[in-house]
């Protein structure tokens, strides 16, 4: 059965039927229905636990406690709540913990405001806190997959033992739209190997992200760096839309790949073979699919809701075969189908 | 033969990475000591700070993580909220602590969080190489404050079991140092107090522990003994901050 939620209570709601009752966070606009749902919700679980965290940087350090103990927890933010997390978010790779990170971007650099962006795109997917690491980055476009993502984000976080982000603006954590949820979510990773639950009948174990000696230091960097070659092979997802025939490839992400669909339908009813690429996960990057449509596509063009960062990838994807162009707003701004297709016209 | 003394089984038999005369080594003890009579060790999640114990888990028996630094408060909060029937032991010294970390000590102790903060005050960063720390006493030499610090632009020494007496929820704060055998022995009580009670679920507990940093001071371990006493006990005074029943703490 459908039911009628916001996206930012509608994925606080499959987190929690994903087994993750304990949440820890700092209010920031436009992500406070998470906090707010999660504070009504979780006291009333067995096990649930909801805080308020005293600042953002406290609010990570708490989800690293609380999944070294092998127990699914998670915290969300927006922009400059992110920023403040960074340093957790390299110590729970570098630690190789499982936690959950909701980024509901807003405007910035700075305060910036509380409109929808998608400018922190190289915060989460090139890294943003210190060290060798790399994050598993997840963009849903609907309040559907807003739940569908969050769920999914746990489940390679726990498969990989690694944070894993899921990032949308503050339109998707603020819309309604129809959405179906299970009662439940698989949550049955055993983590018993090394989980702190006390040595009982057991050795102890340590979790820690410290290696003093270089050339130890270098083994485990390399020994991270094959999982993420490996959640690159297998975890790579896209969504294609009228690209078999495509002219022009035009990539989005989240909210605004809902306004390059409408475009491409414009375009295509004006004869111009247009059609669209939607990364779902941003790290991994499906840089195969965007370096096969260059064997037949004339150009690209990024479209974002910021001054161009994910056109950087679809660049390096394209490895200079084809022109690759941005269009975006920010600022707040959401481009129009008609931009978009001014914008196509534009580069013919 | 009688064996009278032994390692507690709480720790292992690995060497400590200390200075001679550092008073991390004797407090480790005092832990796995208490740990041991309590019968806690395979409850028992130690949090290992970043500073000279960085590498604490090196030797406790017991499940640890590593925090980052100042942090190991809210880390504590998170693995006993996740595992309320674990014993948390959040071991940090004051640069972490009283520097990078005062906003997450400040609040686990508001909260009064069920697990028990172990300070190590020795007025100096360690592990850095001997920089000015918020403890450092007015006129004491660090490398950042090569001159002695400075009231005018460095401030004043933070006395921190004293702010966090000032707060409602913490149950048991003391201060105790490792000048003498009379507070060596004040010292395991109160950290054995602060464990019993946090097993108890009683909430949050906080031993300070004025230890001596002979490298960093510029000092041999007598001489730190000697300057322990003379500056940093008149500076931090030795005692219970407080000690509340937990009705008390409610009205």
């Amino acid at each position: 059965m459908k039911v009628l939620m916001k996206g930012n209570e509608a994925l606080s709601e499959a987190a929690i039927r994903a087994g993750a009752t304990l949440y820890f966070g700092y209010p920031i606009t436009p992500q406070n229905e998470i906090g707010e749902y999660m504070s009504r919700r979780l006291p009333t679980i067995p096990g649930g636990a909801y805080i308020q965290a005293e600042t953002e940087v406290a609010s990570i350090n708490m989800v690293y406690g609380a999944v070294s103990t092998g127990r699914r927890a998670m915290t969300s933010s927006s922009s400059p709540g992110i920023s403040l997390m960074m340093e957790g978010i390299s110590y729970l790779a570098g630690a190789e913990l499982p936690a959950v990170v909701v980024s509901i971007m807003r405007g910035g650099p700075g305060l910036g405001n509380i409109n929808p962006e998608q400018a922190d795109y190289f915060q989460a997917t090139k890294g943003g806190g210190h060290g060798s690491y790399r994050m598993i980055v997840l963009a849903p476009a609907s309040v559907q997959e807003m739940t569908d993502l969050t769920v999914l984000a746990f489940d390679l976080a726990d498969k990989y033992r690694n944070p894993a982000m899921v990032i949308a603006d503050g339109n998707l954590g603020q819309m309604m739209e129809p959405v179906e949820l299970k009662d439940s979510y698989p949550n049955n990773y055993d983590h018993s190997d090394w989980a702190l639950t006390g040595a009982k009948g057991r050795k102890g174990h340590t979790i820690t992200s410290i290696y003093l000696d270089a050339d130890e230091m270098e083994d485990y960097i390399h020994k991270l760096y094959r999982k993420y070659g490996e959640i690159e092979r297998v975890e790579t997802r896209h969504e294609e839309f009228l690209t078999d025939d495509a002219d022009v490839v035009i990539v989005a992400y989240g909210i605004v790949s809902r306004v390059v669909r409408s475009a491409v339908e414009l375009l295509r009813a004006e004869g111009i073979k247009a059609g669209m690429v939607r990364p779902i996960t941003l790290w991994p990057y499906p840089k195969a699919v965007l370096r096969k449509l260059a064997d037949t596509a004339k150009f690209f063009l990024a479209c974002e809701m910021s001054m161009g960062q994910m056109v950087e990838d679809v660049q390096l994807s394209v490895e200079g075969r084809r022109p690759v162009y941005f269009y975006g707003r920010s600022g707040g701004n959401v481009p129009t189908p008609a931009e978009v297709v001014a914008a196509v016209k534009q580069r013919m | 033969m009688q064996k009278v003394f032994e390692r507690p089984k709480s720790l292992n038999d690995r060497p400590f990475h200390y200075c001679p005369g550092c008073g991390h080594g004797i407090v480790h003890r005092m832990i796995a000591e208490a740990i041991d009579e309590l019968g806690l060790q395979d409850r028992t999640v130690f949090i290992s700070p970043v500073g000279c114990s960085v590498f604490a888990y090196w030797y406790f028996e017991t499940d640890n993580v590593q925090a980052a630094h100042g942090r190991a408060p809210a880390v504590g909060t998170g693995l006993k909220r996740a595992n309320p029937d674990s014993i948390v032991i959040s071991y940090q010294g004051d640069g972490d602590l009283a520097s990078s970390g005062t906003a997450e000590i400040i609040h686990a102790a508001a909260r009064g969080e069920n697990f028990t903060v172990i300070f190590i005050n020795n007025a100096i960063y360690g592990m850095t190489g001997g920089q000015m720390a918020p403890t450092t006493l007015v006129g004491q030499a660090t490398s950042t404050s090569p001159y002695g610090r400075d009231p005018k632009f460095a401030g004043y020494p933070i006395h921190i079991s004293e702010m966090l007496a000032t707060l409602k929820a913490p149950r048991y704060i003391e201060r105790t140092s490792l000048n003498n055998v009379a507070n060596l022995s004040r010292t395991k009580r109160a950290i054995k107090k602060a464990l019993d009670m946090q097993n108890k679920g009683e909430g949050f507990t906080f031993v300070e522990v004025l230890a001596p940093c002979p490298t960093n001071w510029g000092l041999d371990p007598n001489e730190s003994i000697d300057w322990m006493e003379s500056n940093m006990m008149p500076e931090y005074p030795l005692g219970v901050y407080r000690d509340v029943k937990t009705a008390e703490v409610k009205s």
